[in-house]
């Protein structure tokens, strides 16, 4: 498995190509050599720093005089031909008749030839037009989860959970989907740079090596390494093998939008750095404190699956749990939420105190000045809570304050939950440390000139870290700085060396997952561009050890911990199922610190509620920034806001009418000395009285896609305020910036009344379906199956697709998997402005009920695959189709593109290709195309297939065995990456698959059913649990 | 030359020659034909220049759309037509007129058609032409637009007959071709006057190659007259038919809006409408500036305005109906599509229309207002922006807000959307131009039958 070689010809640096290596060698072999070669003169130069990196031939690199000469005459070859005295006609004639023969002939451009072999000795498993899937994982945070990778030949193309893996049961997630992009991104750092200058890496290993060890003699070297937070035991084992040779280095980590608030917390109610973790499997009440536990965060796809599992309201079970949503910012957890408070960062903190004190944790007294609303929420919750001890939790958010992080585990002791739902275990990382205090040292300290040697292991402290921390002008003293970055970004500019690193899939290594459970990494492909992974990069310090390669280096870490014996058999059993069994971390008992919950509530009830405050949230799909060259995730609709390619000051209605602001309005907000201005957003269900602003974007170097795509908001994180700051003011700039939403947003109050109308989200509570199963049906106008026309008859298959809405949170995960799924292409800022995204399954938003607090819903739309299509009927050249296993094909090669059927579609599921949008040009992009999915042309209509690719690969499966397709074999990519198992696929025909068995319940009911398409896909109405005492009130 | 007709019987009864008094067969054979042998007026040049400037921008940004594609025009997914195909029916619509003075007027033996045929027909295969083009260059890919063609072929396929853009492909070929035919049978006589009457020889020699060795012999005009005949007979179902099929392009998909039974004879009375208030247009500045007063008379002008009058009644009748049945239906999606329209985003489209087509003809009851030529244009130039603005309304109006509120989105022409229709517009004058230039734009021959009628007349009075 190596790399395109096409890719490489492509160096941006603008040297030789191979073509061009071939033809000089062609040209030299001709001139008369004059003198010989001295190969030891060759390598010298090669190995010496200023030797040229690319080199055509030998002689180049020894600079023979012989092809200097031959560089400078225009025509080698020839040139002797012609002497100084002229040429006789009949010479003359020779040579043009020649030339123009040959001139002719070499017109006719012959390819050089390549040869086309089969394997003489065929891998095992390795069966053109069938993947391989490997187990891996991907870290996110330091935290790794398992996942499965399609290799089609050499090439991974798809990402999906790994079943085996606790972080994953077999879901992923939009980030985890898009990291393939990321791995084939065309602006990934592809080479080995000094100060711009692209050298070898054995120049880099020379000059770094004696330079350190020039230090190293001193016994003073003043390293310091700069890490992301890592939790891999083989890279922390390196780093601290390191950090013994050199006395003198630290080791720092950080991340802007970590745990921090986590760490802090735990310290301060523990007393000790652990780790909570929460099993809802068995929770039967959760409230969620600030948190986006379903969507994002540690073991979100985890929390996910078995949350849901409690939620599946079925005829026969009809109980659900019951989740109770107080947030900040609204998030897409919270759209399944039975009841939802938004309440400002210090609202919350009040409202924490109160329900900490009505749970009954000790020394606590409910604040006074509650408003009565809040106050009656607190004490429902409680009451609620305490019904349900043992199997009560509160979740508190990553970006709550740690205060709240305090409470939340004094709630969960008093609750009995610590050991049930709450876990508390030793810490995941390998040295939880305060890591915004953390790098706030290493900017002291490079600024007090105090660093020799600054190591910078992934991240982007440049555009990242706190912006008092003055991070890029302290990093100018720093002599020697060496980054290792995936992408040349803006701290690479400040750092003399550049390394590529190679990417997770490129790569080994290793990691733990939120529960601790050992999770391996194996490289799916050579790295492309000669990256390197942290631990090969400081292996390059160690004094003692040469090299180590990437394999060595987590292979041999482990033959240490688990000892020689049956080792083989141990780490390749790990490498096939991606983790090490029976790794995770064991729940302790630990006591809570006394007098931690009263300190917390002080401190929270101090904050000032009178001001505008600021909430400082890593972007739902960029996360810090560090995905923002990544196409699919910058087009991917966030979760309620529906913007892509933006990010925007949201705000509630009435701050924004208060404030005089409209959606698209630029306004400049003020945290003290500090503002940026960004266009604003208004958010039916925000806090009133607060301002969230998206962190991750307006990056200025570091790729095509990411450069100048919203607003940089990383000046109002300061070390100080890292999640955000009260006393904020907002000011309209009178300008205004248009947003790119999928879903418009200047007519929510027609869009939300139709929607109810229409009833295209049917809604109804626990207690609605215990009276009345069939309330979904009431609230449609499904015709009777009658009509003129004879039947579709089907007698093998009849494929089919429900979605269950209570369970869909909007997350966006089967969005970026049918996209990497379906070769499906990113079309850009202004394309989206025109209403032109190309995504096969949308997210639709509805909201219900008061603008200020609204509920939300989330409903997955695909094709529906009508039994009666109105697409079919007026398509003129018959290129979307009834198969005769009831999907509705798209004949991509007939189309014509008159987009009659896009038209015709009442669902509006159809994607028309009205540029030429698929990238056919670049390289690296074709290796990462599905290649069982025609990539689409310009000027032909596309959509959802039911992954008719997969239906094809299960068929031929089935055929070869004689028998029929079973049930759970065919997986759409939606289904398959889905967190919360929303989505159920598989054949109507068969009276025992899930899906019919779903499409039975009384809650399934068809999109629109009054027009009588019959959609094959169905959705089961959502149901919710709502606290009657809060109805009431 | 500049005379308005004398005062005659018919006119004191309030009834306008069609042909002014005095004239005898040779004189109109002058008249006509010294349009085309007088040579090239310098104006000419002119307008010819610059309509063609018009084509070129229409060829511009063709390339450009073949080059990149429909993107860049202000499609988008719910709207998934737009321009292309409201200048699509719209130039259909304008082409209706033409059909139904020659055709229908001719067999209801309506003789004041006789001075109009000529260059209303040259209007419709004209506006044909135009309408004709976006079809083939709306499609994403219009390299393969000829499948919708049924021919035998390797890949085995058929077009989808069930899909009314196969009918429409049907529909707009017959009519292109039956209105040429039409119009080219009715020029053999008169192209054999011209071949008679011009000097030079080339120009002779195009002529009568184009009349087709007429001789104007009773054996001749007998079987003339026959074909012109059967013609018509064929033409006069395509007026109904053509329109009614492009109204099905709407009327058989469910978007609502769209799915309404009014839609065909609405259609074909929108069309006829249109194409009047075209004729109109055309025909007010042409006899002003070729000193056609004495074939085009204010008895034309009034007639056709009765005729738009009429017709536009029976369009308004079609609004009113289509918002009617929106609510008497109860179906919410035509309710919520009829109030979109009426008070949407696009409601100022909604009402601009409902003045041009509705208000602005009104005027035509007023006697005064009919037989000025001046404010008829006015009135016409109205009901052409009115009839433009009804297809934006059913095209976009409908589309951008359907069944899924989450899919509702805005459509805006792009300036290629723009520099499209333009385009069209020069190629439609270009074409005009020529036509008034080298074919004699009043038929002669059948100016000459009505003329003893019309001395008859004034012999009687």
């Amino acid at each position: 498995m190596s790399a395109d070689p096409t890719s490489r010809a492509e160096e941006p640096n603008g040297m030789t190509t191979d073509k061009g290596s071939r033809d000089a060698a062609v040209a030299a072999d001709l001139v008369p050599r004059p003198e010989r070669l001295d190969l030891a003169a060759v390598r010298e130069r090669l190995d010496s720093a200023e030797g040229p990196e690319f080199w055509r031939t030998l002689e180049e690199v020894t600079g023979s005089e012989g092809f200097e000469e031959m560089l400078h005459r225009e025509f080698p070859r020839q040139a002797a031909v012609w002497p100084a005295e002229g040429v006789d006609r009949r010479r003359f004639l020779q040579l043009a008749g020649a030339s123009m023969a040959l001139g002719g002939l070499t017109g006719c451009t012959i390819q050089p030839p390549e040869s086309i072999v089969p394997y003489v000795d065929q891998p095992e498993q390795l069966v053109p037009g069938r993947p391989l899937f490997f187990a891996s994982a991907l870290t996110r945070g330091g935290l790794a989860t398992g996942v499965l990778v399609e290799s089609h030949m050499g090439r991974p193309t798809k990402i999906e959970g790994n079943p085996d893996h606790p972080a994953s049961l077999g879901a992923s997630d939009a980030i985890a989907q898009a990291t393939i992009l990321q791995l084939y991104d065309p602006d990934r750092s592809r080479v080995l740079r000094q100060l711009g200058r692209i050298r070898s890496w054995n120049a880099f290993l020379d000059d770094n090596r004696s330079g350190l060890q020039a230090l190293a003699g001193l016994g003073e070297a003043r390293i310091r390494i700069l890490t992301e937070t890592v939790t891999s035991p083989s890279t922390t084992a390196m780093i601290r093998r390191l950090l013994a040779a050199y006395p003198a280095a630290r080791w720092h980590q950080y991340e802007p939008t970590g745990r921090h608030a986590a760490r802090a917390g735990a310290r301060a109610a523990f007393g000790e750095a652990v780790d909570t973790r929460y099993d809802l499997s068995k929770a039967e009440v959760v409230v969620a404190l600030d948190a986006d536990f379903l969507a994002d965060g540690p073991g979100s796809l985890r929390h996910a699956r078995d949350f849901m599992a409690r939620r599946r309201v079925r005829h026969g079970t009809e109980s659900m749990s019951r989740y109770y949503a107080v947030e900040c910012v609204p998030t897409a957890s919270a759209s399944v939420a039975d009841h939802r408070l938004a309440l400002t960062p210090a609202r919350l903190g009040r409202f924490a105190v109160a329900l900490a004190a009505a749970v009954g944790v000790p020394g606590l007294s409910s604040p006074a000045d509650l408003d009565e609303r809040t106050r009656a929420f607190a004490e429902a919750v409680a009451t609620d809570l305490r019904e349900h001890r043992g199997a009560a939790v509160v979740i508190p958010g990553e970006q709550a304050a740690p205060d709240i992080h305090v409470l939340a585990h004094a709630i969960n002791a008093a609750l009995g939950a610590q050991g049930e739902t709450a876990l508390v275990t030793d810490p995941v990382e390998a040295e939880p440390i305060d890591q915004v205090a953390s790098i706030g040292e290493l900017a002291r300290d490079m600024a007090a000139g105090e660093v020799d040697v600054l190591l910078v292991l992934g991240g982007n402290p440049v555009y990242d870290a706190p912006a008092d921390l003055g991070f890029p002008e302290a990093m100018l003293k720093v002599s020697r700085k060496i980054r290792l970055g995936l992408y040349e970004d803006e701290t690479s500019r400040y750092c003399e060396w550049h390394v590529p690193m190679a990417h997770e899939l490129e790569s080994w290594g290793d990691a733990r997952s939120w529960d601790g459970t050992i999770t391996l990494q194996q490289p799916l492909l050579e790295p492309l561009y000669d990256g390197k992974t942290a631990t090969e990069l400081l292996s390059v310090f160690l004094p003692e050890a040469g090299e180590v390669t990437q394999r060595q280096s987590v292979e041999d870490h482990w033959r240490a911990e688990l000892g020689e014996t049956g080792f083989e058999t141990a780490w390749r059993r790990a490498l096939h199922d991606g983790f090490l069994a029976g790794t995770a971390l064991t729940a302790r008992t630990v006591p809570l610190r006394a007098g931690a919950a009263r300190e917390a509530s002080t401190a929270l009830l101090a904050a000032p509620t009178d001001t505008i405050e600021l909430a400082l949230r890593p972007d739902p799909t960029l996360l810090d920034g560090r995905w923002a060259n990544n196409g699919w995730l910058q087009e991917c609709p966030k979760p309620l806001t529906k913007l892509t390619w933006d990010n925007a000051a949201l705000v509630a209605p009435a701050l924004a009418e208060r404030l005089g602001l409209a959606t698209e309005d630029v306004a400049r907000v003020t945290v003290g000395e500090r503002s940026v201005e960004v266009p604003v957003w208004v958010l039916p269900g925000h806090p009133d009285g607060s301002v969230t602003l998206h962190l991750g974007h307006g990056r200025t170097f570091g790729g095509r896609v990411a450069q100048g795509v919203g607003v940089d908001v990383y000046p109002l994180f300061t070390s100080d305020a890292p999640r955000g700051a009260s006393g904020v003011s907002i000011e309209p700039t009178g300008r205004t910036h248009r947003l790119a939403s999928t879903q418009m947003h200047s007519n929510i109050e027609p869009e939300t009344e139709q929607a109810e109308k229409r009833h295209l989200v049917r809604v109804g509570t626990l207690g609605e379906f215990r009276e009345d199963p069939e309330f979904a049906h009431h609230k449609g106008h499904a015709l009777p199956d009658v009509s003129l026309y004879p039947e579709y008859e089907y007698e093998g298959h009849a494929w089919g697709l429900a979605v269950d809405l209570s369970a869909c949170t909007g997350c966006n995960a089967c969005v970026v998997a049918c996209q990497s799924e379906n070769n499906i292409p990113v079309v850009g800022r202004e394309q989206v402005l025109n209403g032109r995204e190309m995504h096969w399954i949308r997210i639709d938003r509805y909201y219900q009920g008061d603008l200020d607090d609204p509920k939300v819903h989330h409903q997955p739309v695909m094709c529906m695959h009508c039994e009666q299509a109105p697409c079919e009927v007026v398509c003129p050249v018959a290129a979307t189709v009834h198969s005769s296993e009831g999907l509705n094909d798209m004949v991509y090669n007939r189309c014509v593109g008159t987009r009659y059927c896009s038209n015709n579609c009442p669902y509006k599921v159809r994607r028309f290709n009205f540029l030429k949008y698929t990238d056919h040009e670049t390289p690296v992009l074709k290796m990462m195309r599905n290649p069982d999915v025609t990539v689409r042309t310009r000027g032909v209509m596309e959509k959802c297939t039911y992954c008719v690719q997969r239906i094809n690969h299960a068929r031929i499966d089935a055929k070869r065995e004689d028998r029929r397709i079973r049930d759970g074999e065919v997986v759409t990519a939606c289904q398959q990456a889905c967190p919360t198992g929303a989505i159920v696929f598989g054949d109507i025909n068969d009276p025992e698959s899930r899906v019919t068995k779903w499409k039975e319940e009384p809650l399934n009911y068809g999109l629109l059913d009054e027009l009588n398409t019959r959609p094959r896909t169905t959705y089961l109405a959502k149901v919710k649990n709502p606290n009657p005492a809060l109805e009431e009130a | 030359m500049a005379k308005e007709p004398r005062p005659s019987a018919s006119d004191r009864l309030g009834k306008p020659p069609v042909l002014a008094p005095g004239h005898t067969t040779s004189s109109v054979t002058d008249q006509i034909s010294a349009v085309i042998l007088r040579g090239t007026p310098r104006w000419w040049y002119f307008a010819f220049g610059f309509s063609f400037l018009l084509v070129l921008l229409l060829l511009q940004s063709l390339t450009k759309l073949f080059l990149e594609g429909t993107g860049i025009w202000g499609l988008n997914i719910p709207v998934g037509w737009g321009f292309a195909i409201i200048n699509f029916v719209w130039w259909i619509g304008i082409g209706h007129a033409g059909t139904l003075i020659s055709a229908i007027l001719l067999l209801l033996r309506q003789e004041w058609r006789t001075s109009i045929n000529r260059f209303a027909e040259a209007m419709t295969l004209f506006a044909v032409a135009c309408a004709g083009l976006y079809p083939l260059i709306h499609v994403g890919r219009p390299w393969l637009a000829y499948w919708l063609l049924p021919y035998p072929n390797t890949m085995g396929m058929w077009p989808q007959f069930r899909s009314p853009l196969i009918w429409d492909v049907f529909a707009v070929s017959t009519y292109a071709t039956v209105s040429l035919m039409f119009w080219y049978i009715g020029l053999i006589p008169d192209l054999a006057t011209m071949r008679d009457r011009v000097e030079n020889r080339w120009s002779k020699m195009v002529y009568g190659a184009l009349a087709m060795g007429w001789r104007g012999s009773a054996h001749h005009w007998h079987n003339y007259e026959t074909a012109y005949l059967l013609l018509a007979g064929l033409a006069t179902p395509l007026v109904v038919s053509v329109h009614s099929v492009v109204s099905f392009d709407f009327a058989v998909g469910q978007t609502p809006g769209w799915h309404a039974t009014i839609f065909p004879p609405y259609f074909v009375a929108g069309a006829i409408f249109a194409g009047f208030a075209m004729v109109l247009t055309l025909a007010i500045p042409l006899r002003a500036i070729f000193n056609l007063q004495d074939f085009i008379t204010l008895r034309h002008i009034q007639n056709m305005g009765k005729v738009m009058l009429a017709t536009g009644l029976i369009v308004a009748y079609g609004y009113m109906i289509e918002i009617f049945m929106a609510f008497y239906s109860g179906n919410q999606y035509e309710e919520f599509m009829i109030l979109n329209r009426i008070t949407g985003p696009y409601r100022n489209f909604w009402w601009a229309l409902i003045l041009c087509n509705i208000l602005a003809p009104q005027m035509i009851w007023i006697k005064k207002v009919r037989v000025t030529p001046a404010l008829m244009w006015i009135v016409a130039m109205f009901v052409n922006v009115g009839m433009w603005l009804e297809r934006f309304v059913i095209v976009v109006t409908s589309l951008h807000r359907d069944f899924l509120p989450s899919s509702w989105g805005m459509y805006a022409g792009t300036k290629w959307d723009w520099a499209t229709f333009i385009g069209t517009i020069g190629l439609f004058l270009s074409l005009l131009f020529l036509f008034v230039r080298f074919l004699p734009m009043i038929s002669i021959f059948e100016m000459r039958t009505i003329v003893p009628k019309s001395d008859s007349e004034e012999a009687s009075a």
